[in-house]
C-alpha cells in the first residue's frame, strides 16, 4: 500500500464541453452523474409507487393521463391487474438498483472517497467513466421496457423463475418486457463490478502520505467495506442473469423443470430448478439490502461526529460492526426462502446467523445513542436528517426480529409487515442518510449553501410523513394482508381498505413534499448563499480542497498530509473546537 | 429549538405506533390477528406475542433515549460529557442482552417451526394432493380406492375440467379420483395436503391456519395440519404467479366429520 503512488498525475485538465460534463474521467463528475441518475429513478420509482397506491384504493378509477404511458395496460387511464404488477416490478427494480445501490455509494462514494482519503482522482478514471456510462445503458434498457408491446415485466423485482423464465407463456409483461430487465440488471452488474473494484484499489493504493487505513473517516470505511460486498455480490447475479435470459431466449433449462404445463402449452423444457434461481437472487439480494444501508451509516456517523462537536464514543467499533455486518451478510440469504420448500432443517441455519446481525446493528445505535448523551449537537437539516436515520433505522430493525424467525415468517411471509420492514430499513434510512449527506455535501459540491429554512421543512414533514406510510403497513401485515395484490375486493382484506386510503394520502402528501427538496437543490444551485471554504467546521480532508468544488486534480496540485485521526473535535486548537486532518499543529486540552 | 421540536414529534410517533404493541401485548395475539383455527397455531402465535413484547420494548426504549438525548443535548454551553462507561459497556450490553434474546427466541421459535416441518403426517392423516396453476386451486381426494392417479401434464385440459391431467381410460387408480375447487376437510382430523404446481410458483395461504408453504414447479411439497373450528376460510396465493395473482383464491370449507363423509360420498356419485 504505497503511499507515493498518490502523486501519479492520473489526467491533465479536460478542456472540451464532452469531457468536462458528458464523458468525464474526473470521479466528481462522475459522481455527480451518478447522483442525478438516481434523481432521476427516484422521481419515475415515486411516481410509480403513486400510480400504485391510488389503484389499491380505487382500482376502477380512470387515471389522468395514464392511458398515454400505455394503451394497452391501462385503458382510458384504468389500471390492469397486470399493470398495476408491471409498475410494482419496476418501482422494485429502479429503487433498488438505480437508487439505493447508486445514490449512497456510486454517487456519493464516487465523489468523496478519493478527496477524502487525499487522492487525485479514482484509481482507474477510465474505468470509472465506463461504470457509469455502463449504469446508464442498464437505465435505458430497463426504461425501454415501458414501451413494448405487450408491456413491461410483471414478475416482481426478485424475478421468480419460472413465471420470469418461461417467456410469453406465462402471460403479459413476460415476453420482450422481461428480457430487457434481465438484460439491464445483467449489464447492471457489469458496471457495479468495475465500480467496486476502483473502489477497493483506490482505497487500498491512493491513500496520501499520513492517511493509514486507521485515519480513514467513517464514510470512507464505510464504502470500502460496501464495494467489497459488491464485489462478490454482484458476481454471483451477473452469471444468475445470463443464466435467465439463456432460459428465455436460449432454450436451455437451468430454472425450469419439466412437466410444467403453462397456458394450455406443455414447455418442451426439462431438469432446472427454481429454487436454484432464488438462491442465486437472494445470495445476491440480501448483500444487496447491506450495500444500500451500510454507506448511509457511514454518511449518517460521519455526519453526527460533526454535528455533536465531540468523537463518537469509539468509531472504531462501527466500523468492526460494519464489517461483522457484511461479514454475516454472506450467511442470511436463505431467510428470504424459509417457505420455499427448501429444507426445513436449513431455516434455523439461516435464521441464527439472521438473529445475530441484530447485535452488530445493536451496538452501532446504542453508540450513536450513547454519543449523543452530554454532547453539543447542532441541529440543521443534516443532522436533523441523521437522527430521522437512527429513528428509522431502529424501527425498521426491531421489525426485523419478526421475520429472522422461520415460525413466525409462517404467518408474516409475503405479507405487508414484510414491505413496511424493508421500507423502513433499506428504503427511507437509506435515502435519509442521502438527504443527510446531500444537505452536508452540497456547499463542497457547488460552491453555495442549500437553504436551511426550506430543508428544515423537508425535514418535518418527510419524517412524520414516511412514518405515516409505513408503520402502517406493520399492522396489515400483522392482520394478513397479503402483499403484490392489485386490488382488494370482496374478501377478507376489504375491511382493511381505510388503513389502505390513509396510506395512499399519506404517500401523495410525502411524495408531493419531495418537490420542496428538488426546488432546494435546482434554486440553491444558482442562488443559494456563497458557501465560505469550510461551514460546517469539520475536520476530514474533503474540507481541506482550495475551492468549492474543488479543482478537478482536487488539492490544486499539491499533495495533502495527514496527521491526525478523522475526528478531532472538541479540543483547544487555533481553529476552534476542531482541529483538520491535515492541520500539522498538535491538539490542546478540550476546552 | 430543532433538537427540541425533534424530541416532541419522536415521542409522539414513538406512543402512536406503540399502541397496536401494547394492545397485541396485553390482550394477545387476536386482537390484530384472526382466530387461530389450528392445533400447531398456538405456538406460533405465542412465539409472536413473545417477540412483540421484546421487539416493542426495545423500540420504545431507543426511540424515548433517542429523543431524550437529543432533547437534552442542545444549549451546552460547550461542555462536553461522555457517556459514562464509554462504549465498553454499551458493547458488552449489547452482545448480552441481544445475544441472549435471539438465542432464546430462536431457540423456542424452533419448536414452533418444528411442529409444521419436523414432524411426518401421522399415518391416518386425510392424504388430500393441491394443484395451484394460473390462477386457481384444485384439491384432489383419491377416491374410495384410496390410491391417487398418475398426473399427466400433457393430458390437462381444463376445457373438459381435467385440471390435473388424469388418463381415467388407462389408469384405474384415476377414475375414482375427486376433483374439487373447494378444500373441503373435516375438523378435528388430521390432513396431508401434497402440493403440486402446474405451471408456475404459487403459495398456500390461509391465515387462520397459521398455515403458509410455497408450491414449487417440479417439486411437490407436502404439508400437515389439523384444523378445529367448522366454518369457511380464505385460501389465498402468496406467490406472484402473474395477472391474476391477486384474484387466485379458494375456499378452506371445514365441516363436521358427518357432513365431510356426506360430502365426499355425494362427490362420488
Amino acid at each position: 500500500m504505497s503511499e507515493a503512488s498518490a502523486h501519479v498525475v492520473h489526467h491533465g485538465p479536460p478542456t472540451s464541453f464532452i469531457r468536462k460534463h458528458v464523458f468525464s474521467l474526473d470521479h466528481k463528475v462522475i459522481g455527480k452523474q451518478y447522483y442525478a441518475l438516481a434523481l432521476v429513478a427516484v422521481v419515475t420509482g415515486m411516481v410509480l409507487s403513486w400510480l400504485m397506491r391510488i389503484h389499491l384504493i380505487a382500482p376502477n378509477w380512470p387515471i389522468p393521463g395514464l392511458q398515454w404511458l400505455s394503451k394497452v395496460g391501462a385503458p382510458g387511464g384504468v389500471m390492469t391487474p397486470e399493470y398495476y404488477l408491471s409498475l410494482m416490478t419496476m418501482h422494485g427494480t429502479l429503487m433498488v438498483f438505480f437508487v439505493l445501490t447508486n445514490a449512497p455509494f456510486a454517487a456519493f462514494g464516487n465523489y468523496f472517497l478519493p478527496i477524502q482519503i487525499g487522492a487525485e482522482d479514482m484509481a482507474f478514471p477510465r474505468f470509472n467513466m465506463m461504470s457509469f456510462w455502463t449504469t446508464f445503458i442498464a437505465f435505458c434498457i430497463l426504461v425501454a421496457a415501458f414501451f413494448v408491446p405487450d408491456g413491461p415485466p410483471l414478475a416482481g423485482w426478485t424475478a421468480y423463475a419460472p413465471l420470469s423464465a418461461v417467456g410469453k407463456d406465462a402471460g403479459p409483461g413476460e415476453g420482450l418486457g422481461q428480457t430487457l430487465w434481465g438484460l439491464s440488471i445483467f449489464v447492471f452488474c457489469i458496471a457495479s463490478l468495475l465500480g467496486s473494484l476502483n473502489f477497493i484499489a483506490t482505497t487500498l493504493d491512493l491513500r496520501t502520505k499520513g492517511m493509514t487505513l486507521a485515519r480513514m473517516p467513517i464514510v470512507s470505511w464505510a464504502w470500502f467495506i460496501t464495494s467489497c460486498i459488491a464485489l462478490l455480490a454482484f458476481a454471483v447475479l451477473l452469471p444468475a442473469c445470463l443464466l435467465l435470459i439463456l432460459d428465455r431466449i436460449g432454450g436451455t433449462s437451468f430454472f425450469i423443470p419439466s412437466g410444467l404445463n403453462i397456458s394450455d402449452h406443455l414447455q418442451p423444457h426439462q431438469g432446472g430448478s427454481p429454487l436454484l434461481w432464488q438462491h442465486l437472487f437472494w445470495f445476491f439480494g440480501h448483500p444487496e439490502v447491506y450495500i444500500a444501508i451500510l454507506p448511509a451509516i457511514g454518511i449518517v456517523s460521519h455526519i453526527l461526529i460533526n454535528s455533536m462537536r465531540k468523537p463518537m464514543l469509539s468509531h472504531k467499533t462501527i466500523i468492526y460492526c460494519m464489517m461483522g455486518i457484511g461479514f454475516l451478510s454472506y450467511m442470511v440469504w436463505g431467510h428470504h426462502m424459509f417457505l420455499s420448500g427448501m429444507n426445513p432443517f436449513s431455516a434455523l441455519v439461516f435464521s441464527f446467523p439472521t438473529l445475530m446481525i441484530t447485535i452488530p446493528a445493536t451496538i452501532m445505535t446504542l453508540i450513536w445513542l450513547g454519543s449523543l448523551y452530554g454532547s453539543n449537537l447542532r441541529i440543521n437539516t443534516a443532522s436533523l436528517f441523521c437522527l430521522g436515520f437512527i429513528s428509522m433505522f431502529v424501527s425498521g430493525g426491531v421489525s426485523g426480529f419478526f421475520l429472522a424467525q422461520p415460525s413466525i415468517d409462517i404467518y408474516l411471509h409475503a405479507t405487508y409487515f414484510v414491505v413496511g420492514h424493508f421500507h423502513m430499513v433499506m428504503g427511507v434510512a437509506a435515502i435519509f442518510g442521502v438527504f443527510a449527506g446531500t444537505y452536508f455535501w452540497f456547499p463542497k459540491m457547488t460552491g453555495r449553501m442549500m437553504s436551511e429554512r426550506l430543508g428544515r421543512l423537508h425535514f418535518w414533514l418527510t419524517f412524520i410523513g414516511t412514518y405515516c406510510i409505513f408503520m402502517p403497513f406493520h399492522y396489515l401485515g400483522l392482520a394478513g394482508n397479503v402483499r403484490r395484490y392489485s386490488a382488494f375486493t370482496d374478501d377478507f382484506l376489504v375491511p382493511l381498505i381505510p388503513v389502505h386510503k390513509f396510506i395512499t394520502y399519506s404517500a401523495l402528501f410525502t411524495g408531493a413534499v419531495q418537490l420542496v427538496f428538488i426546488f432546494n437543490l435546482i434554486y440553491s444551485h444558482f442562488k443559494g448563499a456563497i458557501a465560505p471554504a469550510n461551514p460546517w467546521e469539520a475536520t476530514s480532508l474533503e474540507w481541506s480542497t482550495p475551492s468549492s468544488p474543488p479543482p478537478f486534480d482536487n488539492f490544486g496540485g499539491k499533495h495533502p498530509v495527514v496527521y491526525h485521526d478523522p475526528y478531532q473535535y472538541g479540543v483547544k486548537s487555533s481553529t476552534g473546537d476542531y482541529l483538520m486532518q491535515d492541520s500539522p499543529e498538535r491538539a490542546g486540552e478540550t476546552p | 429549538m430543532g433538537g427540541k421540536l425533534f424530541a416532541v414529534i419522536l415521542v409522539v410517533i414513538a406512543l402512536a405506533s406503540a399502541v397496536p404493541i401494547v394492545s397485541h401485548t396485553f390482550m394477545g395475539a387476536n386482537v390484530s390477528l384472526p382466530e387461530d383455527i389450528s392445533t400447531h397455531g398456538h405456538d406460533i402465535d405465542k412465539q409472536l406475542d413473545e417477540t412483540m413484547i421484546e421487539a416493542g420494548l426495545s423500540f420504545l426504549a431507543a426511540q424515548l433515549v433517542l429523543a431524550f438525548f437529543v432533547f437534552q443535548s442542545g444549549g451546552r454551553n460547550g461542555v462536553l460529557k461522555n457517556f459514562p462507561g464509554g462504549a465498553k459497556y454499551l458493547v458488552v450490553a449489547a452482545v448480552l442482552l441481544v445475544g441472549a434474546e435471539a438465542i432464546a427466541l430462536g431457540a423456542m421459535g424452533t419448536k414452533a417451526w418444528g411442529k409444521v416441518y419436523f414432524e411426518p403426517a401421522s399415518a391416518d392423516a386425510l392424504p388430500i394432493q393441491a394443484q395451484a396453476g394460473q390462477f386457481a386451486f384444485y384439491f384432489r381426494y383419491a377416491g374410495p380406492d384410496g390410491k391417487f392417479g398418475v398426473l399427466h401434464p400433457e393430458k390437462i385440459d381444463e376445457g373438459n375440467s381435467n385440471f390435473f391431467g388424469l388418463d381415467p381410460e388407462n389408469d384405474i387408480p384415476a377414475r375414482d379420483d375427486i376433483t374439487s375447487a373447494e378444500l373441503v376437510i373435516p375438523a378435528n382430523k388430521e390432513v396431508h395436503l401434497m402440493l403440486h404446481a402446474k405451471d408456475v410458483g404459487h403459495s398456500f395461504y390461509v391465515r387462520e391456519l397459521r398455515i403458509q408453504q410455497d408450491f414449487v414447479p417440479g417439486l411437490d411439497l407436502s404439508l400437515h395440519f389439523t384444523a378445529t373450528k367448522v366454518g369457511k376460510y380464505e385460501i389465498v396465493c402468496t406467490q406472484l404467479c402473474g395477472l391474476g395473482h391477486y384474484n387466485m383464491k379458494a375456499y378452506l370449507n371445514v365441516m363436521s366429520q358427518d357432513d365431510f363423509d356426506k360430502w365426499l360420498k355425494a362427490q362420488s356419485n
